[in-house]
Formats: C-alpha cells, structure tokens, sequence
C-alpha cells in the first residue's frame, strides 16, 4: 500500500506545472544550461528509472529540499514534529478518556436518556466543522472568560504548565468529533457484548455491576474499538492541518498548507507521505494490539 | 416510507428551506455580494449603512449580518454563498458517484481488473482526504473545476469498495446467472441487471458524500487554498473574517453557522435514508460511513 502511495506521490511531484530545472538555473540561462542541469538532476532518463532512484533516496531518509525554506525536507518535518506531535496525543487522551465510558454507560443503560444524548450528540459533532467549533471555543473560553490564551504555542522546554494551557484548546477542538466516533462505536459494541450468556452468568454469579461491564463487556468489546482508534487518525491528521492554522500552531498542519500556498512541491510531498506513514503505521501497531485484547487471536 | 422517518422530515426540510433561500437570495433583500462601501466597514449585525451600487449610487442598507472589513454586505455573501457551497457539494458528490460506480463495477465483474483497480484504491484511501485534496488544489491552481476535482478524487475509493462489495454478492444471483446463460453482452448485465440493485445503497452513500463535499470545499477555502478569493462562499468569508475574529466574531459566526446546519441537514438525511432504504446494514454501516465521510 505505501508503495501505490510512494507513486502517487512521486507522479504529484513529476506532473507538477513548471520545469525545476529551469526553475533552477534563473531566467538569464541558456537552452543548453538547462539541458546540463537536467542531465545533472536525471530529469534527461526514463520515468521508471527516476522512480527508482528518487524511491531509493527516500528510503533512505532523503526528501529533497524545500523551495521555500531552502532546507532538508526530512529537517523541516523534523522541526515542526513536536507541536503535532503533542496535539495528536493529548487530542486522543481527551477523546479516550471521555468516549469510552460515555460509549459504556450509554450502552449500559441502552435506550435512556444518556444514550440518546449521546446518539444525538455524535451526529452533531461530526456535522459541526472542525474550525467553526474552534472559533466557538476561542470565543467562549478566550474572549469572553478570558481563561485561555486565545492563540499560539508553548514548548514543552518552556515548562509544562504554559504549554498545557496553550494546547487545552485546540485539543479539545479536535477530540469532539474523535469522541463522537469512538462513543458510538464503543456503545455499538458493549451493547453487542451485553447481550452475551457470559454476561448473565457473571450477572448470575453475584458480580458486581462495575465488575461486569468493565472486565466482561468492555474487554470484550475492546478489539473493535481499537480498531476505530487507528482507523481514525486519518480524521485527526486531517482536523491538525485545520486546528493548526486556526489556533497558529507551528506544527505539520501549518506547514502543509504553507507549502501549498507557496507551491512548495518538495515539501508537500514529505508531508504527504510522512502522513500516510504514520496512518500505515499506526494501524500495523493497532492490529499487533489485537494480540494483547484478545488472546484468541495469533499471527 | 421514507417520509415516515423523523430524521428525513427534519433534515429534508431544513436542506429545502436552505435551498430555497439560496434561489430567492435576490429578493430576500440582498445586494449584490460583491459591493462595497468603504463608510460601512465592520458593521455590527443590525445595524444600518450605506452601499454603493455598481453604477455609482449610494443607497442605505441594513446590515442584517453586520459587515466585513472592505463594507460588503455578509447577510448577501451568506445567501449567494449558500448556491456555491450547494452546487459545488452536488457536482462533486455526483461526480465521485460516477466514476466510483464505473470503477466498482468493472472491479467488481471483470475478475482481472479487480487486483490491480483495487491496490490504486487503498492506495488512495491511505492518504488523509484533506490532504489529497490539498495537492490537486496545488497541482492546478485554484478555480472552480480544480477544486471539484480535488473533493471528488478522495471519495472514489469509498464508492468503488461500496460498488463492488454489492457487485460481488449481487452476481451470484439467480437472475444474474440466467442473464449470463442466456448470453447477454457483459457490458449489458453490468448495467441492467447490476446497476438498479445497488441504486438504494448508494442513494445513502450519496447523501454523506454530500455533506463531506459541502464540509472539505469549506475548509479548503478557509484555509486559503480553495476558491478564488473573490466568489462569495461560506469558507472564504470566514477566511475573510478571521483575521478580525477578536473584534468581529460575527463574520465568522454566520457562515459558520449556516454550514453547520447545511451539514447537519444532509447528515440527518443520509442517516433516515439509510435506516430506512438500508435497514439490514443500518448500525453495523453507521460508523463506517462517519469514518468514510471524514477519513
């Protein structure tokens, strides 16, 4: 799959409007310099050939420079790494925290009223864009309280507390819509679990209520569940590209669309298959996780 | 039947009212969207201004929406926003339709076909859409067409898989297995004996493309990369605005607002048709669809 991806990618790269050897060599250059310069780059060899060699450079970790930046690629998503970094991750601690007991009770509880609210709730954070919801909360909490910085980043270097505050926002943002999905896919498969004999049986044997949806139900329930958390890192890669630029945070997101804008075809491309890495790997760990949720599975 | 459900009374109502605001914009007291009046910049909602028409004269105005920075009117650039965000979320949507279900069906029927339309799919499907639509858009700069394109090309692998997933089941039919001893043309049973049966399914996944068009042609724009500047829509009035966000939330807030609600609507809709079209699929399909639709 990552290879399709890698020749998707490169095909961006190679039909992307204007010629980077002419690009290269300025506007006072001769027909023939042009010529030199493509031979110097590979341009002058067969598409298959240039896969292969582009292919091998990025395998080994080489992504070319940015037009823009004029600086490795591979340095570039180096630099902006730690902002996303840190925004997908407590964007998921939100969203797990709060969607799974909430996917929990409601199934517990099927048909009551923190189960509809819940249903309710879902179809309406997946209807409400990403940024309008950000602007809401910047309003809320920033303008009108006036709790939260209304913008911008700290580094975690730059001490805990006032990065925290900087990233409480925009995590939040992007966990609604994470928490809707895993919400509801949490409920679907408790309830499923619930109707289970073993469940009468603990029910049966005296178990405390607690003891029975967590460790019956919900263990039971867990390997679909981490599937939807892997599945859904392509929405939060998606929602950090939109968080980022609302919030002003010098992550990835911010660079891709930069790039864009500055028709930085290196760089688009390093984002895209940074990207679609860490969505490729993210999933193989997933799948490596069922092992441990369900001892029945073995590879 | 159909109309039977709650969710696609409200959905189907609200997306007509939408609608229909859309087509009377010009006589809902609007001005032309474009327009502009340098004494009526950053009005608050409600209160009163003045336009200058385009030839010359000046006439007061009330700013339902309040104003944007340049003077221009966001109550009109809402409503004619409304006909873009609506025609470019249909085409897009129908678009993806068509040629997911081209793919679908030749990857679903012509067994040699399928290995090889298929790994281009996952292909496809491993890249975040957002993402994908953002490399189109800076493939061919921005314009109308690019930016259908770039919506439409994520939301074909959702189609093709859809497609051939019933294409599969659907030709081990009787009816189908008759077609083909009678000796009728493949291209033939493709499209009469395959194609009707999978118009309710689809009918469903239609909607949700819908609603994912709407939402990805307003981030693109929001983001800058998406419509020139100068056509009022949804996402380049809260690009607009959110410069001056502090001061005038309100140029954020309306657009924000109607595109939340058209998205709600179309979401509402898919998820009536879908329990009732769909019945059999309906839970185990929901969060599958939301996945799809934001994936």
């Amino acid at each position: 799959m990552l290879l399709v991806v890698a020749v998707l990618v490169f095909a961006l790269l190679r039909f992307a409007p204007g010629d980077p050897a002419a690009i290269m060599a300025g506007d006072a250059a001769t027909a023939e310099q042009i010529a030199q310069i493509r031979a110097g780059l590979g341009l002058d060899r067969p598409l298959v050939v240039q896969f292969g060699i582009w292919l091998g450079k990025v395998l080994s970790g080489d992504l070319g420079e940015s037009f823009y930046f004029r600086i490795k690629v591979a340095t570039l998503i180096g630099q902006r790494l730690e902002p996303t970094f840190a925004l997908a991750a407590l964007t998921m601690v939100i969203a797990v925290l709060v969607s799974v007991p909430l996917g929990v009770l409601a199934a517990w509880r099927h048909g009551g009223w923190l189960d509809r609210a819940l249903m309710g709730f879902s179809v309406l954070g997946f209807s409400v864009p990403v940024f309008v919801l950000a602007y809401l909360l910047i309003w809320l909490f920033s303008l009108e309280l006036g709790w939260l910085p209304v913008q911008g980043y700290a580094r975690i270097a730059d001490g805990i507390w006032n990065f925290l505050r900087h990233l409480i926002l925009p995590a939040t943002t992007l966990s609604v819509i994470y928490i809707a999905l895993i919400a509801r896919v949490t409920r679907a498969a408790v309830l499923e679990a619930l109707g289970e004999d073993y469940i009468r049986t603990a029910r049966a044997k005296g178990l405390p209520e607690r003891r029975v949806l967590v460790r019956h139900a919900l263990a039971n329930a867990a390997v679909p569940i981490a599937t939807v958390i892997g599945i859904g890192i392509a929405i939060l890669i998606g929602g950090v590209v939109v968080t980022e630029s609302v919030y002003a945070i010098p992550g990835l997101g911010r660079l891709t669309v930069d790039a864009v804008l500055a028709r930085d075809f290196p760089t688009i491309q390093g984002v895209i298959l940074f990207f679609s890495l860490v969505y490729v790997a993210v999933n193989l760990l997933i799948d490596l996780s069922y092992v441990f949720l369900d001892p029945r599975i073995r590879y | 039947m159909v109309w039977r459900n709650w969710s696609v009374r409200i959905g189907g109502a609200a997306l007509i009212a939408l609608v229909l605001l859309a087509i009377a914009a010009p006589w809902l007291g609007t001005v032309d969207p474009t327009l502009f009046d340098a004494a009526s910049r950053d009005l608050r909602p409600g209160e009163v201004g003045s336009v200058t028409m385009l030839d010359g004269e000046t006439v007061a105005h009330r700013f339902l929406m309040g104003s944007d920075s340049y003077g221009r009117d966001i109550y009109s650039r809402v409503l004619y926003g409304t006909r873009v965000s609506f025609a470019v979320g249909l085409v897009a949507a129908l678009a993806a339709l068509a040629l997911g279900i081209a793919a679908g069906l030749v990857a679903g029927y012509i067994r040699w076909a399928d290995g090889l339309l298929m790994r281009v799919m996952d292909g496809i499907m491993a890249i975040p859409a957002i993402l994908i639509a953002i490399a189109v858009v800076a493939l061919w700069r921005a314009s109308l067409a690019t930016v259908i394109v770039a919506i439409a090309i994520p939301e074909i692998p959702r189609v093709t898989r859809l497609v051939r997933a019933l294409v599969l089941t659907i030709r081990e039919e009787p009816y189908v297995e008759a077609a083909v001893s009678l000796g009728t043309p493949t291209m033939k049973i493709m499209l009469g004996h395959i194609l009707p049966n999978t118009v309710a399914p689809l009918l469903v996944q239609g909607t949700y493309i819908c609603a994912f068009a709407i939402l990805l042609e307003a981030i693109l724009s929001f983001l800058g990369v998406g419509l020139p500047p100068d056509i009022p829509t949804w996402g380049n009035i809260m690009a607009e605005g959110r410069v001056q966000f502090v001061a005038y939330p309100h140029n954020v807030f309306f657009p924000g607002l109607f595109l939340a609600v058209t998205v709600l609507a179309v979401n509402m809709l898919g998820d009536g048709l879908r329990d009732t079209l769909d019945p059999k699929l309906a839970e185990a399909r929901a969060s599958a669809q939301v996945l799809d639709e934001h994936a």
